[in-house]
């Protein structure tokens, strides 16, 4: 039995080997890609691509390795770019405070509705942080600091640290890519801890979880706030980049959106939702030129993903004869 | 002039009937849903699509081939609940084997289609739809005026919802259905054609949704937004609710859109997150919601 483990457990091995190599140079391009990309793409669409890569990752962190479906990471989001902005814009704090101060608010916000959200499962608690999440949204149609139907307008971006002046688009793109980067970085350093295994244990067989002993619900908190922090970070970003932060941000929609993002890239992936946001990005940039409305087509490709796509892109590539063949293994 | 805590007694009453109006079309839609959601597992996120679908089926039909409200409120249902049904057919139906997550994304992906093509359509601003002129006006009742057509509406949406209950519980199809979601293998080897009842399920949980619709024409703007308006809020009764029974929809559907025109009459602040907040309340002391059987 054990022999028969160990020669099947070989050659997995080796592929994963290959698996890592392969990755190092996916992940090379990417860096230089995105270390040049700037002089080829107008700066504001790659920073709003960034942006949106690292919420859908944020959200993915729940999604993919918990199997927790949230109907409600607009509020994160949305929260944070107005506690960035507010902050920012009337207590004149530099950005590295007020994105500080975006994702501190997001993950005390996390952790309100995770505290009631995790005592219902699968589509339950999607339901419960949809609700949630509109009763945060109709606060902040009604609360003063938001600034109701206008939103927080022309926040400054500021100095980082002081002496690095981020009103240039050059500067403004390399410190939002040392954010999603570090972002980035967090979120795989979280998959793969012993945080992160137990997070896809509770995925895989919550029963069995719980009868090794482990405390499922404080596990599934941590992994909200996490992502909800990480969402939030995304957020505050987004509010120094386009300098506001609107109702739009925390309506359903943004919500629905960056579902969207995560299972037209694949649920479950590291780099499936960097994909993901940004065809839908990329989508909605050239949807806003033509009359045709974005709902229509982003509902459709919905229908389609997941009826015929489950897997989404980065998955469907793993799992193709190709992707084998690098090493690449889909697992979920 | 009478006072009751404070408030005036017409003030206190007239917020009171529109609670218990807001409150029918919450019975229904959550009625909807809990039928669904007790035969295909699915959460029918469309559910509020196919309620503006209905209201607007309404006004369509007037506009262009001069069908009155009376007519209308049998054939949206109808037109409404074949759509349903072919979506189910074509589309839903082969989600049934995976997590019911890909159900409630996929019907998600549905109301935003459906929305968005109205949307397109006929824009975002409301679009008036008068009262049928044998309900127009009102009358006094020497406490207050009750205009007819909203006595109407809580009326026939307490019937109708006394119907689908009795449907369900009563009659020979009702026990199928009881009995399909209790066990689909076995009604299936019963000689059942279980996969037509799912089809038959889903279009009459589409047709009660555009029948609030069409109901809903006269009181509301006939608009595209009406629909993702309301369904956040009936997915909060149904959380408090739980979906294990029929009837636990429909008595939470009435109790929460009281206690929402209450709130409109002592914390008009408050008015349009007290069902959240009633929601969070009852998962802190009941997280299987008040009827609810599963956890």
């Amino acid at each position: 039995m054990s022999e028969m483990t160990q020669t099947a457990a070989k050659p997995r091995i080796e592929r994963s080997a290959t698996a890592s190599r392969t990755y190092a140079i996916f992940l090379i391009i990417g860096l230089v890609a995105l270390i040049l990309a700037p002089m080829f793409f107008y700066p504001i669409f790659l920073m709003k691509l960034l942006c949106f890569a690292l919420f859908a990752c944020a959200f993915n962190l729940l999604l993919g390795y918990t199997g927790l479906l949230s109907f409600g990471h607009a509020t994160f989001f949305g929260g944070a770019a107005y506690f960035t902005a507010h902050v920012v814009k009337e207590w004149g704090f530099p950005p590295e405070l007020g994105i500080l101060t975006g994702v501190v608010g997001a993950a005390l916000l996390g952790l309100i509705m995770g505290f009631f959200a995790i005592r219902r499962q699968g589509i339950y608690f999607a339901m419960i942080t949809l609700a949630l999440s509109q009763m945060f949204f109709f606060f902040c149609l009604q609360a003063k600091f938001t600034e109701g139907e206008d939103g927080i307008q022309s926040v400054p971006r500021g100095h980082l640290f002081g002496f690095i002046d981020l009103s240039g688009s050059t500067n403004m793109y390399y410190f939002v890519l040392a954010v999603f980067l570090i972002g980035m970085v967090i979120i795989w350093r979280f998959i793969n801890s012993p945080f992160g295994m137990i997070l896809r244990s509770i995925r895989e067989n919550e029963p069995r979880a719980i009868s090794l002993g482990y405390s499922v619900a404080r596990y599934k908190l941590g992994a909200f706030v996490m992502s909800a922090a990480l969402a939030g970070l995304a957020g505050g970003l987004k509010a120094l980049v386009f300098q506001f932060a609107t109702l739009t941000d925390v309506a359903w929609q943004m919500s629905g959106e960056v579902i969207l993002m995560t299972l037209l890239g694949g649920i479950g992936t590291l780099i499936g939702p960097i994909f993901g946001a940004g065809l839908v990005v990329t989508l909605q940039n050239y949807l806003a030129t033509s009359q045709f409305p974005v709902t229509i087509v982003t509902g459709v490709i919905f229908m389609v993903c997941v009826l015929v796509f489950r897997r989404g892109i980065i998955g469907e590539f793993y799992a193709s004869r190709l992707g084998r063949k690098l090493g690449f293994e889909h697992r979920r | 002039m009478t006072m009751i805590f404070g408030i005036p007694l017409q003030a206190f009453l007239g917020q009171l009937l529109i609670g218990l109006i807001n409150g029918s079309f919450y019975a229904l839609l959550s009625l909807g849903l809990a039928v669904i959601f007790g035969l295909l597992r699915v959460i029918n996120f469309a559910h509020g699509a196919q309620y503006m679908l209905g209201a607007f089926a309404a006004m369509l039909m007037l506009e262009y081939f001069g069908i009155n409200y009376w007519v209308a409120l049998i054939l949206g249902p109808i037109v409404v609940g074949l759509f349903g049904a072919v979506i189910e057919r074509t589309m839903l139906s082969r989600l049934y084997n995976l997590d019911p997550l890909y159900g409630l994304l996929f019907t998600f992906g549905l109301a935003l289609a459906i929305e968005g093509t109205f949307r397109y359509l006929y824009g975002a601003a409301g679009q008036p739809y008068s009262v049928p002129a044998q309900l127009a006006g009102g009358t006094n009742l020497g406490f207050m005026f009750l205009p007819i057509y909203r006595g109407w509406v809580v009326v026939v949406s307490l019937v109708a919802c006394i119907g689908t209950w009795l449907l369900i519980e009563k009659t020979k199809l009702g026990a199928y259905l009881r009995a399909a979601t209790e066990n689909p293998v076995l009604v299936q080897a019963f000689g059942v054609n279980v996969p037509v009842l799912l089809t038959l399920t889903y279009g009459l949980g589409a047709a009660l949704a555009a029948f609030a619709g069409v109901l809903a024409a006269p009181i509301y703007q006939v608009s595209p937004l009406m629909g993702s308006n309301i369904i956040i809020v009936v997915f909060a009764v149904v959380v408090v609710g739980g979906m294990g029974s029929i009837m636990g929809a429909i008595l939470t559907g009435y109790m929460l859109g009281i206690a929402e025109g209450l709130t409109k009459v002592f914390y008009p602040e408050a008015s349009n997150i007290v069902i959240f907040v009633i929601m969070a309340i009852v998962l802190l002391l009941r997280p299987a919601g008040l009827f609810g059987r599963d956890a």
